[in-house]
């Protein structure tokens, strides 16, 4: 397929984009096969260059006069109007973008034509390995191995070619264990505290109608605690949830067979209800002209923050539980590559200094989401926006927000330890945005193991090699940063949530006083760093002097008396 | 694993310390205990934390109960008291809930039922007095401050006010009419009216306005727009007055730009028409020319009472979800308000700026009235955003203009329909605002809250009584202290490291979108350390600017010992066959003499400023010229021996005879250049608490953090080039007193 054959109109002139925050900016609009373009022509003014992939959904408005109005509403919730004249430009500007936004081959993305202007000193596709990751734990503790039996990933699709396991169990035992959980994700290290507690996740167990049990799978978990400890397992479904579930051959551990586990019920929304939920907050907060009561009705009624709250009480849970009842925690939901990754990543953020430093953080999000199986091809084609557009809406795919959700806990985390964590606010946004729409390969596919099909690490750029470079890395420090090596405890309370305006509501509010007080507080911390190296210096300086003076007067003294002897 | 509403295992306590309260409160007849019961639990709230248990006593001032295990205080001014319930019987005994207003709920389980009753009693008695004589402000005595009493009540007259504005002038002038109240007692002696206006005017005027309050200026804005208040006319359903009718004609005739005036009432529509029933009510446009006429919807005090008290439910829900909390705060219609008054404020504002002179008023002229002319100011006129400003604004709109202090926030009996958190509103505006813009306000929100606080707690006389003449006939200039004195000796407290002189110009317009108000957390849940941000990026800034003053400072001195140095190394040492080639040298050195002294009698005024503790900022040029703010209070404890010392630090030209490296070393172990750095900083050496209400200090010596109780001494360190003082920590100040005693011998 070529982009030429898509692109119905390439030029158009005397187009008038509307953004709010924005002045209007009139030019002409250019669409190429991975980018809309439109530019005034002019030294000093702004230039719209817009990825394809950006766009969630496009909405039409035929004006009476010929002509029309064409919406552009974003991944990333900005919403650009473009005027157009002539009726014929504005239809095919709208068929073109539409055709174009909606390609879902991902050899024909933008990561396959990109490249960069720079070298590329560290490649992010190798920065961030299994064994690498894991090797110190491995080292460490006697109980967990490095298995190298989803290498061909026959065993999980959605795995890693390698994971970590108990030491204890065979490859064989965990790949009959593998056939029991859904899409074959068998229960995986993730976590392990100091105090020697972990963190697995996996899939539900197919337990089915007729209640199957799996003692391969039994003694894999079991392997975990030890004889006589007990631990929790973690259902993100609600109850109703998981019994319908085993009427459909999935379900949750039966406690016959799991007596050295508990199972607790912490439900998170998913997939439709969160896209509904978000569908609605972005709704209300694109509506800058309600009244007070209707935003305030709407925001609760979207329940977003709701979400983020029961998130985040998930994740402290488990942390409470690995840190103060020394009790280890398996998390499921039902496919375990949503939620379930959601809530053991930000358990680890709580839990673990090195998640909040940039590099841990990448990491992290490189083993919970990317290795492990976070759907970012499928979650990320489709956002809200289209979700709100029924006749935009794709059946065939389940695209959701959960990775958004997960990001605004972290931010949540943020507003609460502002001095814990080494990147800012603005790393968080972009990494939002790379996983929407990107230059860079890293959120592409579904799976490590679609990734290696199309040769990603060969053919596309990584997004860490380009965030790791030193001058753009800089950009995303943290001015307050003191690596915190405490556990950070958040509040869950209503009251200490916020609705993450950075995010929401960045497009129809100006964001910079957040921005202007960033800066200030940079400006500060330098100057401080600054004044206290020059402090040194000059007493350094100043000592040096009056050594020096204090030994001119002596060789002086010496030389008078010699002089006057 | 019980669902856990707040996830805090650590022992981060839930509750207060109420240090900054305290520290100004130290009272020499809190000393009486009048009543202790022991084996008091405090209740947590949100976590199933067991209670603590400790002891209650009761002050002839505070409540204050001390928790032995925690080693912690929560000491509770009488007349911050907003409630005392007593809640039904527990196996454990007898609860008693004491709410404050200032929003500290607190919950203590008394064992004997006898004791509870008692203390209910004796706590309703003192919180409220029945007379206003028996306040806390008539008893208050400064300690250790040494502030004389004077101090403070003269920094803010209506007429220096005036004269910023540059009124008198050709259009408006000072009356005396009402110089015994005589026209209208809730008004200041000193009314400012169009020039042109004759008395009968005026007088017939004031007669057609409800309780006499009259149009009169309170604000002229440099493009001669004039903002003015009133009360609602007495029209009924068709009275009319020429006199009135003829005052608000001056008005417009009052501005050059437009002949037109904009007058504003406050209400909605329906309650002004309401109140025409009753005598009162609005303008009929129909009699007044030129005149446009707006509603503002802003609901009255009786709607905002009730609203502040749904918010604090929605606050205090004991299984808070964050469905029921949003519910709560909007069914509250607290933030709808706030943005009414807002709405209203940026409205007059725009009007103003665009030279249209406006008139505002509402029933009685004192309530909202203030709320939306103070606002629509702080919007307007840069210097309202000052920390000076900003006080001179509260004195002009609320006190000299009448706002009822002592009804509104309750501080004796009166009948509780009265009471209503009318001035809060106003500073939650204010606070709104200064959300949208932080770099345009020069006070930070501790004065925000020091000003709630302290509007409540009858500390300070500046807020007692109704209107002016109240105060006057109370006597309490002579009786008790005022507020502003407090501040003008704690300025540093309140500045605001955001804050960009030159950002702060003109009007700023906010944003007035729904999604761009905020929950003011840190006033409604104050006392829930748990809720707050752990690491406060707040405290951080004004570690940081403190620590700049100090190393700038101190780096100043070290140029000038190395160029006391180089001339050293450089200089002639003997006399003898050098001296025509160090002609040269000691010329070049003489031009650098020169320059320094040139600079000296700036270096003199920068003290003088430093003075005023305030602290002085070449390098974030963010110094404030208070100078004038604190005349006649000179408020620095140690300002005479401070003085001696730059006389002497003058005459001496160098301060060091002849290198003493042991002085040397004295001079930079007085300055730390590491200060510890306050995200870890849980406590004070001395155990107190260090939580997000508790104001965390460096002593500028060692570096370390101590709570503002233990850093209490001031003192000038050798290691910085001005004179000025800085708080050191006990044991350093013993040090630096030792050294000084040392140096000088006689």
């Amino acid at each position: 397929m070529e982009f030429i054959e898509l692109i119905k109109a390439p030029t158009v002139d005397n187009v008038v984009m509307r953004r709010a925050l924005f002045k209007p900016i009139e030019g002409t609009l250019c669409i190429t096969g991975h980018h809309l373009i439109l530019s005034s022509r002019k030294e000093d003014s702004e230039e719209l260059w817009l990825l394809h992939k950006n766009i969630d959904v496009v909405e039409r408005k035929l004006s009476t006069f010929g002509g029309g109005t064409v919406a552009i509403k974003c991944k990333d919730f900005a919403v650009i109007n473009l005027d157009i004249n002539a009726t014929d430009d504005f239809t095919n500007v709208a068929d073109s973008i539409e055709a174009l936004a909606n390609i879902d081959v991902p050899s024909l993305s933008y990561p396959f034509f990109y490249r960069p202007m720079y070298t590329i000193v560290e490649d992010g596709w190798t920065a961030f390995s299994t064994e690498a990751e894991f090797s110190q734990l491995v080292l460490k503790s006697e109980d967990w191995r490095i298995s190298q039996v989803n290498k061909d990933y026959a065993v999980c699709k959605s795995y890693p070619a390698t994971v970590v396991v108990p030491k204890s169990i065979s490859d064989e035992d965990i790949v009959v264990a593998s056939s029991f959980r859904q899409g074959g994700r068998f229960p995986i290290l993730c976590y392990r505290h100091e105090n020697g507690t972990v963190l697995l996740r996996s899939g539900q167990p197919l337990v089915g109608p007729a209640g199957r049990r799996c003692k391969e799978d039994e003694r894999l978990i079991n392997a975990v605690l030890g004889p006589g400890k007990r631990g929790y397992i973690i259902d993100t479904r609600t109850q109703t949830l998981a019994q319908t579930a085993k009427s459909k051959g999935g379900g949750f551990e039966l406690e016959v067979y799991y007596p050295q586990w508990r199972r607790v019920h912490k439900p998170i929304d998913r997939h439709h209800n969160l896209l509904d939920s978000l569908s609605k907050l972005m709704e209300a907060c694109n509506d800058t002209s309600c009244t007070m009561d209707k935003w305030l009705s709407r925001l609760e009624s979207s329940g977003w923050l709701t979400n983020v709250a029961s998130v985040l009480n998930c994740a402290a849970l488990i942390a409470q539980s690995l840190v103060q009842e020394n009790t280890s925690v398996l998390v499921h939901g039902s496919d375990g590559t949503d939620t379930t990754l959601a809530v053991t990543a930000l358990t680890q953020i709580i839990l673990n200094p090195d998640c909040r430093s940039i590099r841990g953080f990448e990491a992290l999000i490189e083993r919970e989401f990317l290795q492990g199986g976070y759907p970012f091809g499928t979650r990320h084609f489709k956002s809200c926006y289209a979700y709100a557009n029924s006749s935009a809406r794709n059946p065939k795919k389940t695209y959701a927000p959960t990775f958004l959700l997960f990001v605004d806990c972290v931010w949540q985390l943020f507003t609460q330890f502002p001095c814990s964590f080494e990147f800012t606010e603005n790393f968080l946004i972009t990494l939002v945005q790379h996983s929407y729409a990107s230059q860079f390969g890293t959120f592409l596919c579904d799976s490590v193991c679609e990734r290696e099909e199309l040769d990603l690490k060969n053919k596309t750029v990584s997004l860490w090699s380009h965030v790791n470079r030193p001058e753009v890395l800089t950009s995303y420090m943290n001015p307050v940063y003191e690596p915190n090596s405490k556990v950070i405890w958040p509040s869950v309370a209503p009251v200490s949530l916020t609705l993450w305006s950075g995010m929401f509501l960045r497009w129809v509010v100006d964001q910079s006083p957040t921005k202007d007080t960033w800066s200030t507080i940079t400006e500060l911390k330098e100057k401080e760093r600054e004044m206290k190296r020059e402090a040194i210096k000059l007493r350094k300086q100043l000592l040096d002097m009056e050594k020096a003076i204090i030994a001119k007067r002596a060789s002086e003294s010496t030389t008078t008396t010699t002089a006057s002897s | 694993m019980d669902q856990n509403l707040e996830a805090v295992p650590e022992g981060d306590n839930m509750w207060l310390f109420m240090r900054d309260v305290r520290e100004t409160m130290k009272d020499q007849t809190n000393k009486v205990v009048s009543k202790k019961v022991e084996n008091v639990s405090l209740v947590e709230r949100f976590s199933s934390r067991r209670n603590a248990v400790g002891s209650l006593y009761l002050t002839a001032t505070h409540v204050i109960y001390v928790d032995h295990d925690n080693k912690r205080e929560t000491w509770i001014l009488h007349s911050h008291i907003s409630s005392v319930t007593k809640l039904p019987l527990t196996p454990q005994g007898s609860p008693l809930q004491v709410r404050t207003k200032t929003f500290l709920s607190m919950t203590f389980i008394i064992p004997k039922e006898r004791d509870a009753h008692d203390l209910h009693q004796l706590l309703v008695q003192m919180c409220q007095p029945e007379s206003i004589e028996a306040l806390y402000c008539f008893r208050y005595s400064q300690g250790i401050e040494d502030l004389p009493r004077e101090a403070g009540w003269s920094l803010f007259d209506l007429q220096t006010e005036f004269e910023r504005m540059g009124v008198p002038n050709e259009t408006w002038t000072m009356t005396l009419l009402n110089k015994e109240y005589e026209l209208c007692d809730t008004y200041p002696r000193y009314l400012y009216v169009p020039t042109s206006a004759p008395t009968n005017v005026l007088i017939g005027s004031s007669r057609f306005r409800s309780r006499g309050r009259l149009p009169v200026l309170t604000y002229l804005h440099q493009n001669k727009a004039a903002l003015c208040r009133c009360s609602q006319p007495l029209s009924g359903f068709s009275a009319r007055c020429v006199e009135d009718e003829n005052l608000l004609v001056c008005v417009q005739k009052a501005n050059p730009n437009t002949a037109q005036l904009v007058v504003v009432d406050t209400r909605p529509r329906i309650n002004a028409m309401a109140n025409r029933a009753a005598g009162k009510g609005y303008e009929s446009e129909a009699n007044y020319e030129n005149t446009r006429f707006m509603f503002a919807g802003i609901d009255n005090i009786h709607v905002m009472r009730q609203s502040l008290g749904r918010l604090l439910d929605a606050c205090d829900l004991k299984t808070p979800m964050m469905g029921a909390f949003i519910n709560g705060l909007e069914g509250s219609g607290w933030l709808r308000h706030i943005k009414s008054i807002i709405d209203a404020a940026v409205s007059i504002a725009k009007t103003l700026e665009d030279g249209s002179s406006v008139l505002v008023h509402c029933s009685d002229g004192w309530d909202r009235t203030a709320q939306v002319c103070g606002l629509a100011q702080v919007l307007i006129d840069p210097y309202y955003r000052t920390l000076h400003g900003f006080q001179a604004l509260i004195a002009k709109e609320w006190l000299a203009y009448g706002h009822k202090f002592t009804d509104r926030c309750g501080h004796i009996q009166i009948d509780p329909k009265e009471i209503s958190p009318v001035f809060t509103q106003w500073l939650e505006a204010v606070w709104q605002i200064t959300q949208q813009f932080p770099a345009a306000f020069q006070f930070n929100d501790r004065l925000l809250l020091a000003i709630h606080d302290h509007v409540h707690s009858c500390q300070f006389g500046t807020f007692i009584g109704n209107c002016q003449k109240d105060r006057v006939d109370l006597r309490l200039e002579e009786k008790t202290y005022s507020f502003w004195g407090y501040i003008a000796t704690h300025m540093n407290e309140y500045l605001s490291p955001l804050y960009k002189p030159d950002l702060n110009v003109g009007f700023i317009e906010p944003n007035v979108a729904p999604q761009t108000f905020k929950f003011w957390r840190e006033l409604y849940c104050r006392w829930e350390s748990g809720l707050h941000p752990r690491e406060s990026l707040s405290d951080l800034m004004v570690a940081a600017k403190s620590h700049l003053n100090s190393l700038d400072d101190h780096i100043r001195l070290l140029h000038k010992r190395i160029k006391l140095s180089e001339q050293k190394l450089g200089a002639p040492i003997n006399n003898g066959v050098n001296d025509n080639k160090n002609k040269n040298d000691s010329s070049v050195l003489y031009l650098t003499d020169n320059r320094l002294s040139y600079s000296k009698p700036l270096q003199n005024e920068v003290n003088l400023k430093l003075k005023h503790n305030i602290d002085y900022d070449p390098l974030m040029n963010n110094h404030v010229d208070v100078d004038k703010t604190v005349v006649g209070i000179d408020g620095h404890r140690t300002w005479g021996c401070l003085e001696e010392k730059r006389d002497s630090f003058d005459s001496d030209g160098q301060f060091l005879e002849d290198g003493n490296i042991d002085t040397l070393i004295d001079e930079l172990e007085s300055v730390a250049i590491e200060w510890k750095s306050v995200r870890g900083a849980k406590e004070c050496p001395c155990s107190t608490p260090l939580d997000f209400a508790t104001r965390k200090s460096h002593c500028w010596r060692c570096g370390e953090i101590y709570c503002s109780r233990c850093l209490d001494q001031w003192v000038t360190l050798p290691g910085h080039m001005s004179q000025k003082q800085s708080p050191v920590c006990r044991q350093c100040y013993r040090v630096i007193v030792k050294s000084n005693s040392l140096e000088s011998p006689e």
